[in-house]
């Protein structure tokens, strides 16, 4: 009987590991394609003999898009962004977060209500975009940054975070020596939260790197438009112009297609290999916010 | 005459107003690092509520929201009478649940698995490896996803051709298939980052109930079906209903961009509607009533599951 079981468990495990085994590869293989895909030779991809590594190491993609303007000032334009989202919004979110978790405030309670209605409801796209446009923000940069600084989840994460980890005693003991409000919340409990800061710094910082949406309707001007813009011409509308850089040989329209092909690999593989060489340093960081935020506050 | 212990309750006790005025005194600070997100939350979140009036109006910009013509509920009228509100709704409805039915037992399934290495090292890498895809944006997905099933050049079609299929389908233009490329694209890219959420429920269980399993003899199938399951239903539940709350949300962003003229008859949602007659066709009002609209079932939903949930189990929102 005890054999029967533990042989039982052990096909469980084996099954499991395979699983895992398969999951992982799902995973990884797209990812992984598309790095050996942007250093082939494109018709090599397009004919299917690329699958396990790159076939003869080739660069053209590579040196078209560093030759491609757009992008780079694109990729300018959301590390500008990036930066100037997250400070501010760390600046409203963490000091609102702070308010709300001194609950002997009389206000406490109607303003966490006054900030949880918008997480039901919302004006919806038109009203906010007449809005946006009658304050003039429209092709206006702060439009990407400005409206959504105020995260509600993220504001809801830093309270708990606050409450559960900077205690009253602390504060009564700061005040009684004199120090005030402000003095204890710049000197002692920003101090103590740097935790929490980085974390909802970095989801702020990954959630402007990757909007496309508010850039899609409020922004024009190219000179403005961010990165993500830019790869959805390049990858969605298969818009990259091939005589743009280098020479201007005239190719056919099948070696054009190919050229598109691998820009697109290329373009993928730049745009998204800064986040995903920093995130397993920092992936902590993120976990530890899920965690914070999944205990109710 | 009275003790000192006794003399606050004896004070007569405060008006609201004075009260007030003295929390306002004690706490300006508080008030002051507060007022920044009170302002930005009521223009940017309360300011557009104001302006969802334009849907019971016919609003022009010439004239702006209030000196629009009221029109009662004529736009809704128009919605629902129209020939594509079944179709929107239905592929709406039909994707979000698909969409549940996929991306919310998946995560539960891979944590349940991933708890069951017993290597630590081994678990990290594999959570580190399953968290990737999340962090890649909507549009290199989408990228992906287009270049990947193109029946030619991608992977796909030199799959199926290496599997003998000489003719293989065009998945992309299949409109039957959207739902399940959406779906399967939002697994991959997601699960493992959703999983996050069961994998701190799992660590939490009590190790006494595993010693306890041991000594009744418990396989490691027992152990999962009866410690495991049920440490993560309240978790579960909770994502139930906020997931129903946002039942008629499909994300704009990846229907969008993966909509073609093929596809479009199963991929048009209400989110991706609201753009297309809100902002490129100009119909502002038509446009914010579908969008409210949906609002309110969304609202509806959320309350309904609430409410089951509560009836049910004792898990709830509120």
């Amino acid at each position: 009987m005890k054999i029967q079981q533990s042989r039982a468990d052990r096909a469980i495990h084996a099954l499991i590991s395979l699983a895992l085994a398969l999951i992982v590869l799902v995973t990884v293989y797209p990812i992984y394609f598309v790095i050996i895909a942007s250093v082939s030779d494109s018709s090599a991809v397009a004919n299917g003999q690329v699958w396990l590594y790159p076939r003869e190491l080739y660069l053209e993609g590579y040196k078209r898009i560093f030759e491609y303007g757009d992008l780079w000032r694109g990729y300018r334009n959301t590390i500008f962004y990036a930066a100037g989202g997250t400070a501010l919004s760390l600046l409203v979110t963490i000091s609102g977060a702070y308010v709300m978790s001194r609950r002997e405030c009389m206000l406490n309670r109607p303003l966490m209500v006054y900030f949880t209605i918008p997480m039901f409801f919302s004006g919806g796209l038109i009203p906010t975009y007449l809005l946006i446009s009658s304050l003039g923000l429209l092709n206006n940069p702060l439009v990407l940054i400005l409206p959504g600084c105020f995260g509600i989840y993220n504001m809801i994460i830093a309270r708990t975070f606050f409450q559960s980890s900077i205690p009253g005693e602390l504060r009564d003991a700061a005040f009684i020596d004199g120090c005030g409000e402000c003095g204890f919340f710049v000197r002692i409990a920003l101090p103590l939260s740097k935790a929490i800061i980085s974390v909802i710094g970095l989801y702020v910082a990954v959630a402007i790197w990757n909007d496309y949406f508010s850039a899609l309707i409020y922004i024009t001007d190219r000179e403005y438009i961010p990165l993500q813009l830019v790869l959805r011409e390049i990858l969605i509308s298969n818009s990259f112009d091939t005589r743009s850089a280098g020479g201007g040989i005239t190719n056919s329209a099948l070696e054009q297609q190919r050229l598109r092909d691998l820009v697109k690999y290329c373009v993928m593989v730049v745009s998204t290999l800064p986040v995903i060489c920093i995130y397993p340093f920092i992936q902590k960081y993120f976990e530890k916010g899920v965690m914070i935020g999944s205990i109710k506050g | 005459m009275s003790s000192s212990l006794r003399a606050p309750v004896l004070r007569p006790r405060k008006s609201f107003g004075q009260r007030l005025r003295l929390d306002l005194s004690r706490h300006w600070a508080l008030y002051l690092l507060v007022a920044p997100a009170v302002a930005v939350i009521a223009v940017f979140s309360y300011a557009p509520m104001y302006g969802v009036v334009i849907a019971f109006k016919n609003f022009r910009p010439a004239f702006g929201i209030l000196d629009s013509p009221w029109v009662g509920l004529r736009n809704f009228e128009r919605f629902f009478s129209s020939y594509q509100f079944t179709n929107i709704l239905t592929n709406t409805l039909g994707i979000s649940l698909y969409s549940i039915a996929a991306c919310f037992p998946a995560p539960v399934i891979l944590a349940l698995m991933m708890n069951q290495v017993r290597n630590k090292g081994r678990q990290r890498a594999i959570q580190t490896i399953t968290y990737m895809p999340h962090f890649i944006s909507v549009i290199v997905v989408s990228g992906m996803i287009l270049t990947f099933l193109n029946v030619n050049t991608g992977l796909y079609g030199h799959l199926m051709r290496a599997l003998g299929v000489a003719q293989p389908t065009d998945l992309l233009a299949s409109k039957n298939l959207f739902s399940t490329i959406y779906v399967l694209s939002d697994v991959w890219q997601h699960t493992g980052w959703d999983s996050i959420i069961y994998m701190a429920a799992l660590s939490a269980i009590d190790p006494s109930l595993y010693e306890a399993a041991k000594v009744d003899g418990a396989s490691e199938w027992d152990k999962i079906l009866h410690i495991e399951i049920p440490a993560l239903v309240p978790t579960m539940v909770i994502l139930l209903i906020l997931r129903a709350g946002g039942l008629m949300n499909v994300g704009f962003d990846k229907v969008f961009l993966l909509q073609n003229g093929l596809n479009l008859d199963r991929s048009e949602v209400i989110s991706t509607y609201v753009y297309k007659v809100g902002l490129i066709n100009q119909q502002y009002s038509f446009s914010a009533a579908v969008n409210l609209f949906n609002t309110v079932v969304n609202f509806a939903m959320l309350a309904l599951v609430n409410q089951i949930a509560r009836r049910v189990g004792e898990t709830s929102l509120w």
